[in-house]
């Protein structure tokens, strides 16, 4: 299977605060990565260095045959061909939801007007917003937002979808619409890397879970052997306490 | 007092007259500024090197400075540099030139109130900068920036009545007109007084329509 995404010996952080320590990792064509991790392990930056929305300072990342890390590469073009999804979803509040999606298109992909909307339309069916292409963000539920957020990155049409623990700031009922989408999605092939705390959609969807630490890749694996026979210590008790939470154990 | 009454009616169609003068020169400075406050914001705010800085001096200078002085510079000291314009040229540029730097000012901080996260997500999409400035930014600054816009405006046209030093006949100069025929200053500056009250009122009651025809359906509800 061919790789979409290889990152390796990556490191970068915040001014004088190094956040992330040598992570290498890969994903494979239409491979879903779970990436998990207590809060300032590094997720979060891990996935903006990959759009280098967060500068990398030494390492190196590939999108397909593209070196993202290259200085004098368009970055622009590496982010056309991945989608982002955001924790707070972030769409655009003075636009529709239909001209959320179909903007970029327009814009950053010079897609004609009709055919831009015709395929924003196919992608929030997808999602299941289609009724709701008229409404302005902050008229959803957070559920809904996230649902268009999801529909706009897929428009794009990306070689990999990069979603930022996409359900964080969700009700537990919004959770569940959100999940439901993204499982739709992954059943469709398209290869996904997901910073998440979600246990049970990490078993159900992931083909590979990474724990970070620290800013290092603490323990990698398939979700169902990692959860129930963790090999380090460490990634135990950061399981437990995830789990805890989510009233699983 | 009826015999007042009726000589301010009597003089009222001149003044519309005048008035109409003013609007013309304080829309055209308005848009004029508008404009250049477009195009300057984002050359200060996104750019790095001289540009900014050149900017930055504009606006210090143009709000540093009183507007009637700006006014005497473009109108009677340009000509000696070869620069000669009519009065009311003259009079649009010193106004729009001087409104730019306020506007610009207004929304530099419009665009400071837009949350990183939109930079961030137009960015994770892959616009270019003045996409994103053009599609994301400026649409949203422009809202917030409404009220000041407005009250810019407002001050624009009472402001206005300073070009009528260099013979724009607006407003104010019809009055002195009307006062060098009549002797009636009192009555008649208080009626120019009085439609000056009247524009700038009704625009404030405008700018209450145009707030809530931008309005962002649910920002109310919204986060930010």
């Amino acid at each position: 299977m061919k790789e979409v995404l290889k990152v390796e010996n990556l490191v970068a952080g915040y001014k004088d605060s190094t956040v992330l320590r040598g992570i290498s990792f890969n994903v494979h064509e239409g491979e879903k990565v779970v990436i998990m991790g207590p809060s300032g392990s590094g997720k979060s930056t891990l996935l903006k260095c990959i759009i280098r929305l967060v500068e990398p300072w030494e390492g190196e990342i590939f999108l397909g045959s593209i070196k993202v890390t290259d200085p004098k590469i368009d970055i622009r073009k590496v982010r056309m061909r991945t989608g982002f999804v955001f924790q707070s979803y972030n769409l655009f509040p003075h636009m529709t939801v239909i001209r959320n999606v179909s903007l970029p298109l327009e814009v950053v992909k010079k897609i004609p007007k009709d055919k831009a909307l015709s395929k924003a339309l196919e992608v929030l069916r997808l999602v299941g917003m289609e009724e709701f292409v008229d409404k302005y963000p902050l008229e959803l539920s957070g559920g809904q937002q996230q649902r268009v957020a999801i529909a706009r990155a897929l428009a794009m049409d990306p070689l990999i979808l990069l979603l930022d623990e996409p359900t964080s700031a969700l009700d537990p009922e919004l959770r569940e619409e959100v999940l439901l989408t993204l499982e739709k999605i992954a059943k469709q092939g398209k290869s996904m890397l997901i910073v998440t705390h979600e246990v049970d959609f990490a078993e159900d969807v992931a083909s590979r879970v990474l724990i970070i630490d620290s800013g290092t890749i603490l323990e990698e694996g398939e979700p169902w052997k990692l959860f129930h026979k963790p090999l380090k210590e460490r990634t135990r008790r950061f399981l437990k306490t995830v789990m805890r939470r989510k009233g699983l154990l | 007092m009826v015999d007042s009454l009726v000589f301010i009616a009597s003089i009222l169609p001149r003044l519309l007259e005048g008035l109409l003068t003013t609007l013309y020169l304080g829309s055209l400075s308005f848009l004029m500024g508008l404009m250049l406050a477009i195009i300057m914001t984002p050359l200060r705010s996104f750019m790095k090197g001289i540009i900014p800085l050149i900017i930055r001096g504009y606006i210090e200078i143009f709000r540093g400075t009183p507007l009637l002085v700006q006014i005497f510079i473009i109108y009677f000291g340009l000509p000696s540099i070869g620069m000669k314009f009519d009065p009311l040229t003259a009079g649009m540029l010193a106004l729009g030139l001087n409104s730019a730097a306020y506007q610009a000012e207004i929304l530099r901080s419009s665009i400071k109130s837009i949350p990183e996260s939109q930079f961030l997500s137009a960015e994770s999409l892959g616009m270019s900068s003045p996409q994103i400035y053009k599609y994301v930014i400026l649409p949203q600054a422009l809202r917030v920036a409404i009220p000041a816009l407005v009250n810019e405006f407002v001050t624009i046209i009472k402001e206005s009545s300073l070009v009528s030093v260099i013979g724009v006949v607006e407003l104010t100069r019809k009055g002195e007109y009307i006062v060098a025929f009549t002797f009636r200053a009192l009555e008649t500056y208080l009626a120019v007084a009085l439609v000056y009250f009247i524009v700038c009122t009704a625009f404030s009651q405008i700018l209450r329509l145009i707030e809530k025809r931008t309005k962002i359906p649910g920002f109310e509800a919204g986060m930010r």
